[in-house]
């Protein structure tokens, strides 16, 4: 049975397409068949993220149009074998997303994947709303900071109450909380919310905490999602998080000030 | 930084413990106002619309809310009407 997972915070610049990029990978390199469908119409990144900018023929539009078959339009990753990409396209129509078009789009997605990772636009317009209509699950992406809280929380309540399974009755979509670009040094000397702070707010389950790191700006950089970099703290945070997504009791790392050694105490080392 | 200015740090509360406190405020305020149902603003303008037929008053002087008491709800009205 197919999944529909959705990667949403209300706020831009939290780590969405970042995050899409890392749990699509993730739950690739754990044998499953994963698609990662773009939903940023108009400014299109999942593409750079996932390294494969060069390859898109064709995107999410065309297939809804009926310009291009679905098949035409996925691009295949090449490291992974059963992984794969559905760009957004860049026009700069803001209706050319239709309820029924991606309706459609994800029920034949569903036939052929395991996993559906929708890489939200941020706000709460059209294509944010889309992204989530047919969700079975959601990852709450949280900057532990005021305005991304706040967001996450009012995009809670659309959750609840505008998507498919809302509207029609069903099981709830089952939400996660994701705190990303986390600074332990900044929690423990009380300038930035800390975990606990921001679960107590929320009030949904945490799936994961992903440290602010400079593997993501050098994953970006390399267009290699950060779960890849298997050596980084982020990189082994989302790893944790797809384990823990597909089932897993993990306890949860990186919560802590990393304690400096003599010699880096000394001689610095890098920040 | 001298010692009185050091017990004086200690008592001022953190940025993150006051970012706690307005996000709990805010966020509690403004589910409250999820849960009222869509079409009390339309009630609202159009009440004032009647009203306005006899009366002048402007829009914020209805005020419109939705309490809900076990199983019954109570609508209730507040209409300021101006001084004669």
């Amino acid at each position: 049975m197919a999944k529909i997972l959705v990667v949403t915070s209300g706020k831009g610049g939290v780590g969405k397409t970042t995050t899409s990029a890392a749990i699509g990978t993730g739950l690739a390199l754990r044998g499953h068949k994963t698609v990662i469908v773009d939903f940023d119409v108009g400014l299109r990144n999942l593409d750079l993220i996932m390294g494969c900018e060069r390859r898109v023929v064709y995107d999410f539009v065309n297939v809804i149009n009926g310009e291009a078959t679905l098949t035409q339009a996925l691009i295949k990753d090449k490291r992974l074998e059963n992984l794969y990409v559905l760009a957004a396209s860049q026009t700069r129509d803001k209706d050319a997303l239709t309820l029924e078009g991606v309706g459609k789009v994800m029920d034949e997605l569903r036939e052929s994947f395991e996993y559906i990772v929708c890489d939200s636009p941020a706000g709460i317009e059209k294509g944010a709303h889309l992204a989530m209509y047919f969700a079975d699950e959601a990852i709450v992406v949280t900057n532990p900071e005021v305005s991304s809280v706040r967001d996450s929380d009012r995009m809670l309540g659309l959750l609840a109450s505008k998507s498919r399974r809302a509207e029609q009755g069903e099981e709830p979509i089952k939400e996660h909380l994701l705190l990303t670009r986390y600074n332990p040094e900044r929690v423990s000397k009380g300038e930035m919310l800390g975990v606990e702070d921001v679960e107590e707010i929320l009030a949904i389950r945490l799936l994961g905490v992903i440290p602010e790191s400079q593997a993501v700006l050098k994953a970006s950089n390399q267009g290699v999602p950060v779960i890849l970099d298997e050596q980084s703290d982020a990189g082994q945070a989302y790893s944790d998080a797809v384990d823990r997504l597909l089932g897993k009791e993990l306890p949860h790392r990186f919560l802590d000030v990393q304690k400096k050694g003599l010699l880096q105490r000394l001689f610095g080392g890098r920040e | 930084m001298n010692i009185f200015d050091f017990f004086r740090e200690r008592k001022k509360q953190s940025s993150a413990a006051v970012a706690k406190e307005r996000l709990q405020i805010i966020v509690a305020h403004e589910r409250g106002q999820r849960s009222k149902p869509d079409y009390l603003p339309d009630l609202q303008k159009e009440l004032v619309e009647v009203i306005r037929k006899y009366v002048n008053i402007d829009i914020d002087q209805v005020q419109v809310a939705l309490e809900n008491q076990g199983n019954c709800s109570i609508l209730e009205l507040n209409v300021t009407l101006p001084d004669r």
